[in-house]
């Protein structure tokens, strides 16, 4: 298998674009990568997108070659990678395979989501389609009330506490805040945090991530060739995706995700690396309890050490593990199909000490976590210096 | 499966922001429920409120979600 690195990185500013159409978002996230890797649209030899639910909520579907065809990509495979939330974090994952086997030498991967020309309520019942319609989704299972049950759980078992929660809130809209890209850039404190509208009991507003429309892409060669796109190279050092039940109620412990589990074991044994060993990580904190079930799932800390560990600031930007230096799902934003590519474009930019305010400083390895669902997809990118 | 009887609440919440379909019923709590047989289930708590730990017997389905009330 070869090395594979990351050469460009692209993404739209998150937020709520009314003016904005899911083609115009992806397109601008890939022709900025393609920029960033010096590259033409003609050298591109495949494009692999992750988009959760563009046929739902905007109704377009056949959405890689709508796409890649707008930035001049033509007569190469184009494909579309569904897997939730993860949606483009499996997209890279199945890029980086492509490109590490040696079928092509220079891919574009892009994420995309345009959710917010959707009320609410429709945008909730969207996403229950991650979930199992037969089962919880029937019941009135909605992703924040099986998070929140998760938390529940949590809290039943670990002692976590709200305030350990909000924290993580609070720590990612501190760190959004310096993020220009950021859909919602204001800090919050402990108490409005607490006291947020009620969601899915224990979580409130504050608890839960965005609605959001945006767009990112990377583009990616095999390392011997990436000095010809850029002179900061980020090298592909693992990468991993694993699998598990989709129904919350079929899973035997929810206090755990056992594909992140599972996927990251496999992505520290492709690089060679240990949880000990990873300075920083985007994790997916879609609700504030899956950003401490991620770092207890990563290795980063024991299990049920997840909360105590963030509300001492932990995973502050200058704390021991900075988590989230971007502002996370939480504070940049959720377009769910463009949260995986994002999060890869978040850790090279700190990677190459591009991150100007949010930039961490022992940066030369990096860890992407993107979920899928309540866990059934995972996939977990490992990232260091060339 | 025929297994819906007395079971044990695993994990709950009580929902304030709803799918389409259920905008008329917040708040509404929903919990998985721990069956004798082992197999859990998700459905709906009536009445009274339970916690984690709590029994509940299986009550009735309603457009085939299963109804859970606490057990007094």
């Amino acid at each position: 298998m070869r090395a594979v690195a990351v050469v460009g990185i692209g993404k739209t500013a998150f937020g709520a674009f009314p003016d904005r159409d899911l083609r115009s978002l992806a397109v601008e996230a890939g022709q900025k990568a393609l920029e960033n890797g010096r590259a033409k649209a003609s050298q591109v030899e495949a494009f692999y997108l992750g988009n959760f639910a563009g046929p739902s909520f905007v109704g377009q579907n056949h959405l890689a070659p709508y796409i890649s065809s707008a930035i001049g990509i033509n007569g190469v495979p184009s494909t579309r990678f569904e897997a939730a939330c993860a949606s483009s974090g499996s997209a890279f994952f199945h890029a980086a395979s492509a490109v590490a086997a040696g079928l092509y030498d220079v891919v574009l991967v892009g994420g995309v989501e345009k959710m917010t020309s959707q009320p609410t309520p429709k945008v909730t019942e969207i996403l229950a389609g991650a979930g199992d319609l037969c089962g919880e989704v029937r019941a009135g299972a909605t992703f924040p009330a099986l998070f929140a049950m998760i938390a529940r759980r949590h809290m039943y078992q670990y002692g976590t506490t709200r305030e350990q929660m909000a924290s993580v809130a609070v720590k990612n809209h501190q760190n959004g805040a310096k993020n220009p890209l950021a859909h919602m850039r204001k800090v919050i404190t402990m108490e409005q945090a607490l006291a947020g509208k009620p969601i899915a009991e224990p979580l409130t507003v504050y608890d839960c991530s965005l609605i959001s429309d945006g767009a990112a892409a990377v583009l990616i060669v095999p390392l011997e060739r990436a000095a010809e796109f850029t002179d900061k190279p980020v090298r592909v050092l693992g990468v991993a995706q694993t699998s598990d039940n989709v129904a919350l109620d079929e899973k035997d412990d929810i206090t755990t995700f056992r594909a992140v589990k599972t996927s990251a074991e496999k992505a520290y044994k492709m690089a060679g690396v240990q949880a000990s060993d990873i300075q920083f990580a985007e994790v997916h904190d879609c609700f504030t309890i899956a950003e401490i079930i991620a770092i207890e799932d990563l290795g980063f800390v024991p299990k049920g050490q997840g909360g105590p560990f963030s509300l001492a600031g932990g995973t502050c930007l200058h704390g021991e593990r900075p988590v989230n230096a971007s502002g996370g799902l939480k504070s940049k934003g959720h377009p769910v199909g463009a949260t995986g590519v994002g999060q890869i474009c978040d850790v090279v930019e700190q990677i190459r000490g591009q991150a100007g305010e949010r930039q961490v400083k022992r940066n030369t390895l990096g860890l992407a976590q993107n979920l899928g669902g309540s866990g059934a997809t995972s996939v977990i990118t490992i990232l260091g210096a060339a | 499966m025929n297994d819906l009887g007395a079971g044990t609440i695993y994990t709950e919440t009580v929902v304030y922001s709803p799918p389409e379909a259920y905008v008329n019923d917040v708040p509404y709590q929903l919990a998985i429920v721990e069956l004798m047989s082992g197999r859990r289930v998700t459905g709906r708590v009536a009445g009274e409120r339970a916690h984690i730990g709590d029994r509940v017997l299986f009550a009735e389905f309603r457009n085939n979600v299963p109804f859970f009330k606490k057990q007094s």
